[in-house]
């Protein structure tokens, strides 16, 4: 096996945009405003275009470099506009969403990693893919963004624990078999996108009926408290 | 090992360590001056810092009738292990004797050892601000050690080994490659170097503000030369991170062997190295506004994590 410093620039940079990938998911789990939330979910966007365009140069296969150009202008772009838009129509562009134990809540997602590791393993010694020390890193992203899911309150902050879900299984995607046909790239992009306004409307809803986007309050029924 | 019965080897390091210890009110005088000049205020002399020394030590030292002889040794303790520190560090030559018999988990150890005396000290006398000091310092010190170690670990696995010569050869000797683990283990180096040596964001060593301060709420109640001793203990810790950092990621330039004219080309790239360094801490100190104690533990949970990742990622990453 070659060593890692053997190992062409490309993907040396492939590898350590992943890390990237994964610091930004560590960001994510423990950023506690909203608006700083949303950019870094859009570094995650960029980064993860970064990488994806670097594997497709790399690999030669150029329809992965519609994927990058998708995952720039949805993921990157559009996305993290849209719901500093509507954080920014809500009014809680500058609010934060309280992290439960921010300290406790980063060694799970460390804890989190090293089993994600410890799963992908035995995959790994079969895989034939460049990439393919990434994929514990891509799966890591989805565990930390359902970690993400359930440590949070605000709907806001759930939905981007949702994208950032979805960036994840994007990236394994991309690390296990460089990218899916692009048929159901392109299906599930538009579904993020639609998922994203549909969203979008979610919100102002559950304004108007709790007063609040703190879901916390849905967990109890009103009549039985008053 | 030839380097342990090689009297020249043994020489050099003493002169090292006597050099390291000379320069360190030097380094923390450069970055009080560069965040004068950020500032806009006129710097004191780049000398300062060793007239304050010789002041305090031609001082009287004024004790608290409750002071016991743990407050009367630690300055020399702090000094000491400071100073030993110092010595297993690869500064000016990469192969030093002193690093065969400390590697970085010992160095570690000394600044707990160093710690501990501190604080201690600081609950000795009974002040209140003693107190504090000593269970902030202690509560800095608990989340930034594992980070520490982490990197250590980290470096330690890059290079086969916890000998600081060992892993600055490594470095110094491998191909250049883009590695993730480093550039991680970096930062959290970083963030726990400000920790520890009380910088801002986590300290401000330049007041007496006592909702905020740690270092200097310990050693208060100090005068004459054991402050003089304090006060070079704590430069020395500043230089030792700020080298470490240097020496451990940009090893670029220094000594591998003990002719002059190698020692001298060291020495000189450990002056720009550190000069450098000085005058991004000044700026990083010059634009970033010190945090509220409590948000300290959530900067050393993202050194902790960064450290993490660092080793995650040379183990998922780099190990094929």
């Amino acid at each position: 096996m070659a060593a890692y410093a053997d190992l062409p620039v490309v993907e040396q940079a492939i590898l350590t945009l992943a890390a990237l990938v994964l610091v930004t998911s560590f960001a994510l789990l423990a950023q506690s405003r909203v608006i700083a939330t949303i950019h870094v979910f859009a570094w995650q966007g960029l980064l993860l275009a970064a990488t994806t365009a670097l594997v497709a140069l790399d690999t030669g296969r150029s329809h992965l470099l519609i994927s990058a150009a998708l995952a720039l202008g949805l993921k990157a772009m559009f996305i993290p506009w849209l719901l500093v838009r509507q954080a920014r129509a809500l009014g809680i562009l500058r609010e934060f969403d309280a992290v439960i134990r921010p300290g406790i809540t980063l060694l799970a997602g460390g804890a989190l990693v090293i089993f994600c590791y410890s799963v992908v393993l035995p995959v790994k010694q079969i895989a034939e893919s460049i990439t393919r020390d990434a994929m514990a890193v891509s799966l890591a992203l989805v565990m930390i963004a359902m970690l993400m899911l359930v440590t949070r309150r605000k709907a806001i902050t759930q939905v981007v624990a949702f994208m950032s879900l979805e960036n994840g299984l994007f990236f394994a995607a991309l690390t296990a078999t460089h990218g899916m046909p692009m048929v159901v790239e392109l299906g599930i992009a538009f579904d993020v996108l639609v998922a994203a306004v549909i969203f979008g409307i979610f919100f102002f809803h559950i304004r108007d009926s709790i007063e609040t986007l703190d879901v916390e309050q849905l967990n109890r029924l009103s009549e039985i408290d008053e | 090992m030839a380097d342990q019965l090689n009297p020249i080897a043994w020489l050099v390091a003493m002169l090292q360590t006597a050099l390291f210890v000379a320069i360190a009110p030097l380094f923390a005088g450069w970055v009080k001056r560069m965040k004068c000049y950020l500032q806009n205020r006129r710097p004191p002399p780049l000398l300062q810092p060793y007239r304050d020394i010789r002041r305090l030590f031609a001082k009287h030292v004024v004790l608290a009738h409750t002071a016991s002889p743990i407050f009367r040794i630690t300055p020399y303790i702090v000094c000491g292990t400071a100073a030993l520190a110092a010595s297993v560090i690869p500064f000016v030559v990469v192969s030093i004797p002193m690093a065969a018999m400390a590697d970085a988990i010992v160095l570690v150890g000394l600044f707990a050892l160093g710690r501990f005396f501190l604080a201690l000290a600081g609950l000795d006398i009974g002040t209140s601000f003693g107190g504090m000091g000593s269970s902030r310092e202690m509560t800095v010190a608990a989340l930034a050690e594992p980070a520490m170690l982490i990197v250590v670990f980290t470096l330690a696995m890059l290079a086969s080994s916890t000998n600081l010569s060992t892993i600055v050869a490594a470095t110094l000797h491998q191909e250049l490659a883009l590695r993730p683990s480093l550039l991680f283990a970096l930062l959290a180096l970083v963030l726990v170097g400000i920790a520890e040596t009380g910088r801002i964001p986590v300290d401000n060593p330049a007041t007496h503000l006592e909702l905020t301060m740690i270092h200097e709420a310990m050693i208060l109640e100090y005068s004459g030369r054991h402050l003089a001793l304090m006060e070079l203990a704590a430069q020395i810790k500043l230089t030792i991170y700020a080298v470490l950092t240097a020496n451990l990621f940009f090893p670029w330039g220094i000594g591998e062997s003990w002719s002059p004219g190698v020692l001298g080309t060291g020495a000189l790239a450990i002056a720009v190295k550190l000069a450098l360094l000085g005058a991004l801490l000044a700026l990083g100190e010059s634009v970033v506004a010190k945090m509220r104690l409590f948000k300290v533990a959530t900067f050393l949970a993202v050194a902790f994590t960064l450290a993490l990742v660092g080793m995650l990622s040379f183990i998922m990453l780099e190990t094929r």
